[in-house]
């Protein structure tokens, strides 16, 4: 078999009258960073929640590190391995920074009842795990410091540093990010892409949609491109660039 | 409320301090009031059983953000519980079994005895009580389960009619297998017994509880098993609010869509979060029948739901302290105005205009609407911004900005 | 033991004034996505007022036909209900637009809570019998009986349905209205005054409530300050049913619903083996609203509201 981390194939998702995705497939080796774009309805943020269990496909096979798995609810995808950020950043805003990063935590942790109310050994010794490795977490995106901040005080920016923090709680094989750098400056995706080569040294491999094409260029090892929900090019970016189909998707072309 | 303050998490000293101070003032009330008569204490032993409905009700509303209107479903399963366990119903639920299924009536006998003919079961407190709670525990999942995938205010009235159904089934299910003695309801209830005290009082006493030399009145012998429980309530709860399963329920209360996609099983989670909340209803409902000494469905209609959730509402959702202080407001507020008003009312009017069950419903419905327009946070709201529903921020942050952009 | 022909004509009657509050209920939620918790007591608001002009009358003018008294009693009871339900929305729910649906949701409940409190201040607690205006009369149809007050309450629920269909189709401010329910920042731009809109509904549900509840009383001859609440959720359950938002769809829903309870408490002691018996007649409306929201969210008409958030 392959050795693929992610092998998605023959995905289909039609809602109502639409189509929205037609026989798309993804692959990804572990250790990459893959990117997925095209223009605006392409299907890519519905083609990421049916992998992450938000939208049940069609049809379609899903694999992750040789295992198949269920894209059926969101909870098993994130128990399986693939952690996920939202277009439209989705915080726990109330909580604290730090207590965001914690509930990413929820998904390999185990105390329940008995353990929140008796506070046993294990209990008391799992919640402090729970709190060192956020605090590690937040300090390893860069917001340490707001810890204990409300999350929807923060920044535009720190507030999605803070989701991709709580994502890599849940330990994730795949880091599944959707539009990191929307609504970013230059020097704010300056910082994000050196954040993800950060997370992709740490042995966290990732895929991404996005719309800034240099960043994608800079940054990505392969890109897939989706128009109208079907795979329209697959490849190294300097392939990807030059590609004609590519070029008429965002261009226009002779329709 | 600025000496008094229950938030450990950033003034651990003066929290405990003010917790210290609030409890020997609760032990010393009853010994102080006592000297009035036994109304006053008997008030608060209903209010601290509201409360303990009210921090039950504040897991599912004010954590986990489900707004459930027919809570007291589940106070009155502990309750009727009691009361078939615990009284002479039995007798007469064996006499119904016994016309129905006469076989089915001769193998109750054989579990449970020959006397159960005439005197019906009388299980003991210690049994009583984690029975109630663990039934109602699975009333709270039974109830709550087809609830899950429903929008906020669709859950509300979906709860709603599970409160009536049960309320209904209470008031019917005598006939043909009599469980519940209908509207009547059932009487002679036992009171609670501890290491063989009543607390009801020995026969002949007068109501009077001997401990070990202390001679008490049984309200007052109430009033601090009821506080003991309170204070339990009061622990179990905040453990579970500051724990993985706490900031569960929070998250999914956030934002249910995030929750699931960081690996919460928003289902179990939610059905937790119901039965939790059901077993303190169970509890506090085991307490109530043996209290009183009887039950009918009267004491557990819509109102009553609604009295409680007024109680959260209004304290504010979600916190603790809040949740207890609106809870003493709206349970023991009327009593005490009634002691008041009516009696004032009398004297210059010649009669009472305001009865007291009407200001009772005044005050529930005012507290509601007043509290959702003005301050949707409740009077006393959390003072971590983390812990309170978004609703109540986003106003406070509107006034704020208004505020700024006038100065 | 009745036939069926009487089950379903007790149906149809019971059905007829659960239409007329489910399409209050329903008409709310498609404009504001609100439930009017307050909806059913907006019916006890107006039974009261009916009976207390139909008193007033009868102390003005003993004699007059019981007809006239309950149609004067309608007539007079309607502006009161709808300028109750209006200032109801002013006050309790016109500030909470924007908040999370709970808000407005437990403002709904309290208000509920106020008004009959107001009711028990002003009436009393005790029931209050309703006199019989009509002849008692009955009147045979195909083996089964029906009273004149039921009849005039067909004829009067379908009349106002029918007002009430034209209006909302052929009409400017009925179209307005359907600009809303479906999207009311773009009715807005195209100039519609959404609040316009939003008192206009609040007022024509009070109106059918009303009518709804002066009728009530004639056909159950007596009246108490708490008896909007089980038919409001009734009627909120037939509104679902049908399709929540869909005026058709609480039409249907409530005639369907009616029907299903007469039905129901007829034969649910067969059904059960004598377990369960007639009295348990309330639980249908809330069994079949949880069956409703389980299986089928959108209801009878498939309107699409009622699930995930």
């Amino acid at each position: 078999m392959s050795t693929a981390l992610l092998n998605i194939s023959g995905v289909n998702k039609r809602f109502g009258g639409l189509q929205a995705l037609t026989d798309v497939r993804i692959q990804i080796e572990k250790g990459q960073v893959v990117g997925l774009i095209g223009p605006n309805g392409a299907g890519k943020t519905t083609f990421f929640n049916v992998i992450t269990g938000l939208y049940q496909p069609d049809t379609g096979t899903f694999e992750l590190d040789g295992k198949p798995y269920s894209p059926s609810a969101p909870h098993t995808v994130a128990k399986a391995g693939i952690a996920r950020t939202f277009q439209n950043i989705r915080l726990f805003g109330e909580m604290s920074a730090l207590e965001n990063v914690m509930v990413g935590r929820h998904v390999r942790t185990h105390q329940g009842v008995f353990g929140a109310i008796f506070r046993h050994g294990a209990a008391r010794r799992e919640e402090a795990a729970i709190r060192a490795r956020a605090q590690e977490l937040l300090d390893f995106v860069g917001i340490g410091q707001f810890a204990h901040r409300a999350a929807r005080t923060l920044s535009y920016g720190d507030q999605r540093r803070l989701e991709i923090a709580r994502a890599l709680a849940t330990d994730p094989k795949l880091l599944a990010l959707d539009e990191p750098a929307a609504g970013m400056n230059a020097t704010e995706k300056l910082a994000l892409r050196e954040l993800l080569l950060k997370i992709r040294d740490a042995g966290i491999t990732i895929l991404l949609i996005e719309h800034d094409v240099k960043l994608m260029m800079g940054l990505c090892d392969r890109i897939s491109v989706l128009e109208y929900g079907k795979l329209i090019a697959e490849g190294l970016p300097a392939e990807i660039q030059k590609n004609q189909a590519v070029i008429e998707a965002y261009l226009g072309g002779a329709h | 409320m600025a000496l008094l303050t229950f938030d450990t998490t950033h003034k651990p000293r003066q929290s405990y301090a003010s917790m210290a101070v609030l409890l020997a003032a609760m032990i010393a009330f009853p010994f102080i009031a006592s000297q009035f008569g036994n109304s006053w204490v008997r008030i608060l032993d209903m209010a601290l059983l509201y409360i303990m409905l009210a921090l039950g009700l504040n897991i599912v509303v004010g954590f986990a953000g489900l707004l459930d209107l027919g809570y007291i479903a589940f106070f009155a399963v502990g309750a009727y519980l009691t009361g078939l366990l615990s009284s002479p119903q039995f007798a007469a639920l064996l006499e119904s079994v016994v016309n129905y299924s006469p076989a089915l009536g001769d193998a109750l006998v054989k579990l449970f005895g020959e006397q159960i003919h005439t005197d019906g079961i009388h299980l003991s407190v210690w049994f009583i009580v984690p029975l109630a709670g663990l039934v109602a525990a699975l009333f709270g999942a039974l109830l709550g389960a087809p609830t899950l995938k429903l929008r906020g205010d669709y859950l509300a009235i979906v709860t709603l009619g599970f409160g009536e159904i049960i309320r209904i089934f209470m008031n019917n299910l005598n006939d043909p297998i009599n469980f519940t003695n209908g509207p009547q309801g059932i009487n002679l209830i036992d009171p609670i017994r501890i290491f063989g005290v009543s607390l009801a009082g020995e026969a002949g006493s007068k109501a009077t509880v001997h401990i070990g030399g202390l001679s008490m009145p049984s309200v007052n012998a109430y009033y601090f098993l009821f506080l003991l429980l309170c204070i339990v309530t009061i622990f179990m709860t905040g453990r579970l609010q500051h724990s993985r399963l706490g900031r569960a329920w929070v998250a999914i209360r956030e934002d249910e869509i995030a929750a699931k996609a960081m690996g919460i099983n928003t289902r179990n989670v939610k059905l937790l979060a119901f039965s939790m909340g059901a077993s303190f209803g169970g509890v506090a409902g085991a307490m109530f029948a043996a209290f009183q000494g009887f039950v009918s469905p009267e004491s557990f209609s819509l109102t009553e739901s609604i009295a409680v959730l007024a109680m959260v509402v209004l304290g504010g959702i979600g916190h603790i302290p809040g949740v207890v202080m609106g809870g003493v407001l709206l349970a023991a507020l009327p009593e005490v105005l009634r002691h008041v008003v009516e009696p004032a009312q009398q004297a210059l009017f010649g009669k009472v205009v305001i009865e007291a069950e009407v200001l009772r419903q005044l005050l529930y419905g005012l507290a509601m609407v007043v509290i959702m327009l003005y301050r949707p946070a409740g009077l006393w709201p959390s003072p971590n911004k983390e812990d309170r529903p978004a609703a109540a921020l986003a106003k406070e942050e509107a006034e704020e900005d208004a505020e700024e952009s006038r100065a | 033991m009745e036939t069926f022909v009487q089950q379903i004509l007790n149906g149809l009657v019971l059905g007829s004034m659960y239409a007329l509050i489910a399409l209050g209920y329903t008409m709310v939620y498609g404009v504001l996505n609100l439930i009017n918790f307050a909806h059913g007591d907006v019916l006890m608001i107006g039974a009261m007022v009916g009976l207390t002009i139909i008193k007033l009358l009868n102390a003005a003018f003993p004699g007059l036909p019981g007809g006239v008294q309950l149609a004067i009693a309608i007539i007079g009871a309607m502006p009161v209900a709808m300028l109750v339900n209006v200032a109801i929305e002013r006050i309790a729910y016109r500030r909470l637009r924007n908040a999370p649906r709970l808000a407005p949701l437990i403002t709904a409940i309290g208000v509920s809570i106020l008004l009959r409190t107001f009711a028990m201040m002003i009436w009393g607690r005790s029931p209050l019998p309703f006199p019989q205006l009509l002849s008692s009369e009955p009147i045979m149809i195909g083996g089964a009986v029906i009273s004149h007050t039921q009849v005039l309450l067909l004829v009067l629920a379908a009349v106002a349905m029918g007002a009430l269909v034209f209006l909302v189709e052929k009409t400017k401010m009925g179209r307005a209205m359907r600009a809303v329910a479906e999207n009311p920042r773009v009715a807005g731009l195209m100039g519609v005054d959404s609040n316009r809109v939003i008192v206009s509904t609040f007022a024509i549900g009070a109106a059918l409530a009303a009518v709804a509840g002066v009728m009530w009383g004639a056909n159950y001859a007596s009246i108490q300050f708490a008896m909007g609440t089980v038919p409001g959720m009734k009627a909120f359950s037939a509104a679902v049913l049908g399709g929540i938002g869909n005026i058709y769809g609480a039409m249907i829903g409530g005639i369907v619903l009616g029907i299903i309870e007469s039905l129901g408490a007829g034969y649910i002691g067969d059904l059960t083996g004598g377990f369960l018996g007639s009295n348990y007649q309330d639980i249908f409306a809330f069994i079949v609203l949880i069956l409703v929201l389980t299986v089928r969210p959108s209801g009878i008409m498939g309107e699409r509201v009622a699930d995930r958030a």
